[in-house]
């Protein structure tokens, strides 16, 4: 027996904080073309290695190389980066109309718009993606009006939601774009449920569930990895771990020394591990899952490794918890830049077509956003009649609710 | 009812397995499952026979999740199937809370309709088995209180059936308690007694084919002219016996629909009688009693003559041993009437 030394709590901390650098090599990188592409029927078991290596497609010189390099129209990656550069657009100019307080929250997704725009790509509109509420790419990729998405952030008269929901909770059906809950991780069960009733259904339809790194503790998360394991459901399980769940590093959610892509192995699930801001990989290993899973071959996890390049929302800072300039010492850099680079090696692209769309899409976004303040803003004070608010909670009024309704005088 | 109809001696277990049988058999989009639900039958035979007649991929077993198994019919629901789930017991459903409340409850609501759950739980609840602390617990409060929930209780196998039919109909949310003390027959608070079939009670007499009863409707259990007594579950058996023991001529309104709920039954006969007790195995403490005084009191107040009582559970959590003593019997039941017709 040896003599017990006093037991120790393990807290881990990330390496960067306020006025200090971050060691990016926790990471566990990969070069691009490195990592092999099994066929789409391979065991869960056979995908262990993928877990815990990273599939990248674009090298630094901005050359598709190894096995995932897609079978891709240029046309789709050309409509692809406009997509990320309208969402990046989108973003930054509704940051602003936060902060004129013409809405009262805002959440950008700086520098994860490969994932939601490629995976997006990779579905039929049919399939029902259930996303969290950093996956607008998708909505804007699937070409939802922005005046819509718009007077949804600014609860105004037209606001296809009635005010009831916070700004970014947005609901599209016909999108495929399941309602957006504010608690995390629930929507990630109810997707394996989706795919599921597809399959009783004798459907092709498939689910792309979605959630943080962060939201992987929640229960809801493990419970639909086994749910998925049993059933086989037919849904793609999206992990996006940009490192930070608001001010808490990755390894807080159980990312230290292993990875979430490896969870999916250990629930009996083929597991993927792709760099995130690899528009190519994305597009490739999207496609890859969906195949899986359209194939009636089971599900599969993808852990998107990326970086939150901007705050969590509006309501945070993150100079108060991470170094300022972490985003530019990120090692797989940013998606825009990678897929522009791409693109002109190509040849189908040019700095100057990008500066005439980066200028396009801008007055594209502030033309809509006029549009949608013509509906009024949250600082007009135009919203949707308080007596929306007691509508739709059942399918019919009940009673008691007409008499409430009734008391607040309308 | 009409004549014709033709009626089988059914256990509110029968009934309720007959009203899936029956919405399997109607709406293929319906789909039944929970945790040994399936090939088994589920622990108490609600399920008996239905994966055999329907195939597993209408009726099939699922892991031990209540969070998953309520989140995976939201999903469902969410793409046009309406499922009938089961959690083995209310005390465990408290891991489905977030699904429940933050979600089935909130879907149509938060999307403007764009989506919806009509999903029904079942699940069985409340005392009198010797359940102790995890296998007896009546948590309808916790659900009245979630709006977009619909909460319901039957209180025999006519109902269970009728109501079952018309939960899984409905497209909202619901929430449908089965008191298991009544599954096999009509609990009156007797434990000394033994149990009486549902084969010797009227109410067991339950229609083979489709039928349903109406949510948001009470039924008047007893009528009477010297009290009203609200009541759900197996405390309807306990009111008619302290009723029949004490020979207090008491209305009993068995309310079926918790929430919402007939406020113009209870409203009418509370008006009549002047006076009103309300009975629930659930603790007392901000149990759905505290809403049913309120809304009498609110509503009644110039014709009450009495203070409303309450005969609920002690504010303790469900003892083993001590079951007779915290399970409101028909003798507190009985001395609640009486000092409502003597004050």
């Amino acid at each position: 027996m040896s003599k017990g030394e006093p037991l120790r709590l393990h807290v881990p901390e990330p390496t960067g904080r306020p006025g200090c650098n971050t060691d990016f090599s926790y990471l566990r990188l990969s070069p691009a073309g490195a990592v092999r592409r099994p066929e789409v029927d391979v065991t869960p078991m056979e995908t262990r290695d993928l877990a815990y290596s990273l599939i990248s497609v674009l090298d630094a010189d901005g050359n598709a190389v190894g096995p995932w390099a897609p079978q891709i129209d240029i046309e789709l990656v050309r409509k692809g980066l406009r997509a990320m550069m309208k969402t990046r657009i989108f973003d930054s100019r509704m940051l602003m109309a936060q902060r004129q307080k013409k809405m009262s929250f805002y959440m950008q997704s700086l520098g994860e718009e490969a994932i939601g725009t490629a995976q997006a790509l990779a579905l039929n509109v049919d399939d029902m993606c259930f996303p969290t509420y950093r996956q607008q790419s998708i909505l804007i990729v699937r070409d939802y009006p922005l005046v819509d998405m718009i007077c949804q952030l600014m609860s105004n008269e037209r606001d296809p939601l009635k005010g009831r929901q916070l700004p970014v909770m947005y609901s599209v059906k016909k999108a495929g774009f399941f309602s957006i809950s504010g608690n995390l991780a629930t929507q990630y069960i109810q997707a394996v449920g989706w795919g599921m009733a597809s399959a009783i259904k004798g459907d092709t339809k498939i689910a792309s569930a979605w959630i943080g790194d962060g939201a992987t503790a929640e229960a809801d998360f493990d419970t639909a990895l086994t749910f998925a394991h049993v059933y086989r459901a037919p849904v793609i399980l999206n992990v996006v771990n940009n490192q930070w769940a608001i001010s808490t590093f990755q390894a807080i959610a159980g990312g230290e020394d292993t990875t979430f892509a490896a969870r999916g192995v250990g629930c009996g699930i083929a597991s993927l591990r792709v760099d995130g801001n690899d528009f190519l990989a994305v597009y490739a290993a999207s496609c890859w899952a969906a195949e899986r899973a359209r194939r009636n071959l089971g599900p599969c996890l993808i852990e998107w490794v990326t970086y939150r390049a901007g705050p969590h929302s509006t309501s945070d800072d993150p100079s108060k918890y991470r170094p300022a300039d972490d985003w530019s010492h990120f090692p797989l850099g940013d998606p825009i830049a990678r897929l522009k680079q791409y693109l002109i090696k190509a040849g189908a692209w040019s700095e100057q077509e990008h500066e005439e769309t980066q200028k396009r899409l801008e007055a594209e976004v502030l033309t809509a956003q006029k549009e949608a303040e013509q509906y009024g803003t949250m600082a007009s004070g135009h919203t949707f009649s308080p007596a929306e608010m007691f509508d739709g909670i059942y399918k019919e009024l009940p009673e008691h609710l007409r008499v409430q309704r009734q008391q607040l005088g309308i | 009812m009409a004549e014709n109809i033709i009626k089988t001696p059914m256990t509110m277990i029968q009934a309720l397995r007959s009203a899936m049988d029956v919405m399997l058999e109607k709406d293929e989009q319906v789909v039944v499952f929970g945790q040994d639900v399936g090939y088994f039958g589920g622990v108490f035979r609600c399920t008996e026979g239905l994966q055999k007649k329907y195939g597993t991929s209408r009726v099939f077993d699922t892991p031990i999740s209540e969070g998953g198994i309520v989140g995976v019919a939201i999903g469902m629901g969410a793409y046009g199937l309406r499922p009938c789930i089961e959690i083995q017991f209310a005390d465990y459903i408290y891991p489905a809370y977030d699904q429940i409340v933050s979600e089935a409850a909130r879907l149509r609501f938060r999307s403007a309709g764009d989506f919806t759950a009509p999903i029904t739980i079942r699940t069985p609840c409340g005392g009198g088995i010797y359940g102790g602390q995890t296998h007896s617990q009546s948590p309808e409060a916790v659900f009245a209180h979630v709006c977009g929930l619909r909460t319901v209780m039957p209180s025999n196998p006519y109902d269970a059936k009728g109501l079952l039919i018309s939960s899984i109909e409905n497209d909202d949310p619901v929430i449908f308690l089965e008191p298991k003390r009544l599954y096999n027959g009509p609990f009156d608070g007797h434990h000394d007694k033994p149990v009486v079939p549902w084969s010797q009670n009227p109410l067991g007499e339950v229609p083979e084919g489709y039928y349903t009863v109406p949510l948001d409707k009470a039924a008047i259990f007893r009528p009477g002219k010297q009290l009203t007594v609200l009541a759900y579950g197996t405390m309807v058996w306990v009111c008619e016996a302290a009723a029949r023991e004490t020979g207090i001529d008491v209305e009993i309104i068995d309310l079926r629909s918790l929430w919402p709920l007939d406020l113009e039954t209870i409203v009418a006969s509370v008006k009549k009688t002047g006076r009103c007790v309300v009975v629930h195995e659930a603790t007392r403490t901000c149990g759905f009693g505290a809403e049913l005084v309120s809304l009498v009191q609110e509503h009644c107040f110039y014709h009450l003559e009495a203070p409303i009582e309450r005969v609920t559970g002690w504010d303790t959590p469900y003892p083993h041993a001590q079951e007779w003593a915290y399970f409101p019997g028909p003798a507190r039941v009985g001395a609640a009437f009486k000092r409502a017709v003597e004050a």
